[in-house]
């Protein structure tokens, strides 16, 4: 037999989970435009909604065209499946969901995005969920933190808004000697530069609005199941190993095995909270990961210009950026993040909040807005937008200096993006 | 649900039903290095259709004690004893891959006890590369990957799973993760050393199907013809753009076709 191999990374970006539709000979996954799909007859419409068989039977719960999205995100993660939902937040939600119920506790890095901040801190805690955040270079942190409640382990490939780097295998091992599953949202680095459950991660989450679909056009989440995590073993997590009333006493790891978790938060999670995603955005979404590894690529090299022009530029105090050796996770970023670490960075401009404020209103090409991972280049500086009621000890607390700007480097030419960033410079450093 | 067979705890999935004695019972038998979960697919459809399952796990795999047995014979007087342990007089057998062999051979050895027999991706003789029986008595995580390829058709490689979302090569992998250190090594030397296929085949009696998939590069279709003709009134159905793994790669057709025997 010949040598054996699984199709690479840039093969299944434009293949994976789909065929020509067989009805049409469409090549494009068609968009399924349909809540609904019809039965055969009573029996096989009985036999889907007892799980007996498998199928569509209505949107909210599956649809064709978000499931070749499911596939294919599920296979450039190395999982055994995935759920897409309405957004990030809603694939977070779904996870937390699925794994815990009131009175149970989440270790959480403390450098997260802000909108999960907000969920482990405010809106959790009304359902009975508790938070404890740590900091993400600590593994040792999240194990002191963890108690005899806690259910998941979370934090992020590239912490935000200061880069730093998770040790996934290390705080995954912590989690694992506790029987707790460590979830990582995986957004700024999307599976081309690092693949999470390869490192240790059980349940892998993404913003599928940012790099994965790369243009800016769509809103979507995606919650991966590595099938690694031994739920009976743990004996924590009642949901997947004790029978299920919704389901006449289904019992989810006896049944499914390795794809317990991602069966449960389809058949309960999508079935009852029903963040579901769209087929026109799962298709939207497709477009961008078609080229993925090209756009990748492409963000990587553009930032590494970018990066070297601000570390020599005078209106520059510091440049934070895992490929840097002043960066503290400068080793780690190498084994985590081997093919480059994204292209989210943040740099101190000299001058403070004011100078910020100037170099905002100066850039052209770059976008003044709240989001990252668009094909095109985009700014913000925290300390005069989103933090702009925060004083200086505020933002220092919440590691955010008054002259942090944040950029999220796009797929520009990188001399023009270069060109722009010295005008403002210039700009911002005038009084 | 589980059984004690030879002083040993043997774990079965019931498909969600717990046995009726008034109903035919059928036993799903999985492959080398697999559980019940392979299965997960046709088995509550018969059990919410009249049938009692058994998707047992082989003593050594899933939830079953050890060890593992290590001859297709030995497998096939367990599956008698499983029969006496669980009360039943006959049962219908469902093998697949290293499962055809011990219900082949079951089938074989005691005739009356066997009311229809299917053989999922089988061959005479079930020979397994060198490279791969050496990786697996390694313990080499690169056996896994070997079997997870060969065993997915092409088709199954890019994906589509019936069941929406999930990755059909990614749970193959994970499943044989799982198995316990040797056990799939000694499964994989079951199914090579087995000699007695096509003396058994001629002693088998019951109505038979031999379920294979065109695109099977472990167990060919044409590796199952001398079977298929050494079993008297044995059916073959060849699925199409089809794999070895045809419970998961093609649930629906798999389970129509095996309505049509048990």
């Amino acid at each position: 037999m010949a040598e054996p191999q699984y199709l690479r990374f840039g093969t299944l970006s434009l293949h994976g989970g789909q065929h020509p539709d067989p009805t049409t000979g469409a090549r494009a996954v068609p968009i399924y435009q349909s809540t609904s799909f019809v039965f055969d007859d009573v029996d096989h419409a009985a036999a889907l909604f007892n799980l007996e068989r498998a199928g569509h039977i209505y949107s909210r719960i599956s649809n064709p065209t978000t499931a070749v999205l499911e596939e294919r995100l599920a296979g450039l993660e190395g999982g055994v499946g995935t759920v897409c939902t309405a957004s990030g937040q809603a694939a977070l939600t779904l996870a937390v969901l699925t794994l815990m119920d009131a009175g149970s506790h989440i270790v959480s890095s403390a450098s997260i995005y802000g909108g999960s901040h907000n969920l482990f801190t405010h809106t959790l805690p009304r359902f009975g969920i508790e938070t404890t955040f740590v900091d993400p270079r600590d593994p040792e942190a999240f194990r002191q933190a963890i108690r005899p409640n806690t259910r998941m382990l979370f934090g992020e490939t590239l912490g935000n808004p200061g880069l730093e780097v998770m040790d996934i295998a290390r705080v995954s091992a912590v989690g694992h000697e506790h029987g707790i599953p460590l979830v990582v949202d995986s957004t700024f680095a999307t599976p081309y530069l690092c693949r999470p459950i390869d490192l240790g991660a059980d349940l892998v989450m993404h913003s599928v609005t940012k790099f994965l679909g790369g243009h800016g056009v769509a809103i979507g989440g995606a919650i991966i199941d590595g099938g690694r995590f031994d739920w009976e073993a743990s004996g924590l997590f009642p949901t997947l190993t004790e029978p299920y009333a919704g389901y006449h006493g289904l019992d989810f790891a006896e049944e499914f095995g390795p794809q317990a978790f991602i069966m449960r938060a389809r058949a309960e999670g999508l079935r009852d909270f029903g963040a579901c995603m769209a087929p026109a955005t799962a298709f939207y979404l497709l477009q961008g990961v078609e080229t993925l590894p090209l756009r990748m690529e492409k963000h990587v090299a553009n930032t590494r210009k970018i990066v070297a022009f601000l570390k020599a530029a005078e209106a520059v105090d510091w440049v934070a950026y895992p490929e840097l050796p002043e960066h503290p996770d400068y080793e780690l970023a190498k084994k985590v993040l081997p093919r480059g670490a994204g292209s989210i960075f943040s740099f101190g401009i000299r001058g403070g909040r004011a100078a910020g404020r100037r170099f905002i209103e100066a850039v052209r090409l770059f976008s003044h807005l709240a989001n990252v991972g668009d094909a095109k280049s985009l700014v913000i500086h925290p300390g005069s937008t989103t933090h702009q009621q925060m004083d200086a000890a505020a933002l220092e607390a919440a590691g955010i200096g008054e002259e942090l700007v944040r950029l999220s480097i796009g797929l520009e030419d990188p001399d023009d993006l270069i060109d722009d960033l010295g005008r403002a410079l210039r700009a911002s450093q005038k009084s | 649900m589980e059984l004690q067979v030879d002083g040993k705890t043997v774990f079965y999935a019931s498909g969600g039903r717990a046995p009726d004695a008034g109903q035919p019972s059928v036993i799903f038998i999985h492959g080398a290095g697999a559980d019940h979960t392979a299965w997960v697919l046709q088995t509550r459809y018969f059990a919410y259709h009249g049938r009692n399952v058994l998707a047992i796990d082989l003593p050594g795999h899933g939830r079953s004690e050890g060890p593992a047995i290590d001859s297709v014979g030995g497998l096939a007087d367990w599956l008698m004893a499983l029969l006496d342990a669980a009360g039943l007089e006959k049962a219908a057998l469902v093998g697949h891959s290293l499962g055809s062999l011990a219900a082949l051979e079951a089938a074989a050895r005691q005739p009356g006890r066997v009311w229809a027999l299917a053989l999922l991706g089988s061959a005479i003789p079930m020979a397994v590369s060198d490279g791969l029986l050496a990786a697996a008595k390694a313990n080499d995580p690169a056996a896994f990957d070997m079997i997870t390829i060969w065993a997915h058709g092409a088709e199954a490689q890019i994906g589509r799973h019936t069941v929406p979302g999930l990755w059909m090569t990614g749970n193959g992998l994970r499943l044989l993760e799982r198995s316990r250190p040797g056990v799939l090594h000694t499964d994989l030397k079951a199914c090579n050393d087995y000699q007695g296929g096509m003396q058994a085949a001629a002693r088998v009696t019951c109505p038979t199907l031999l379920l294979l998939g065109d695109g099977d590069r472990m167990t060919p279709p044409q590796a199952a013809r001398p079977l298929a003709q050494a079993i008297s009134g044995a059916e073959t159905v060849v699925l199409p753009r089809c794999g070895h793994m045809m419970s998961v790669e093609q649930p629906d057709a798999v389970l129509d076709r095996l309505r049509e025997i048990v």
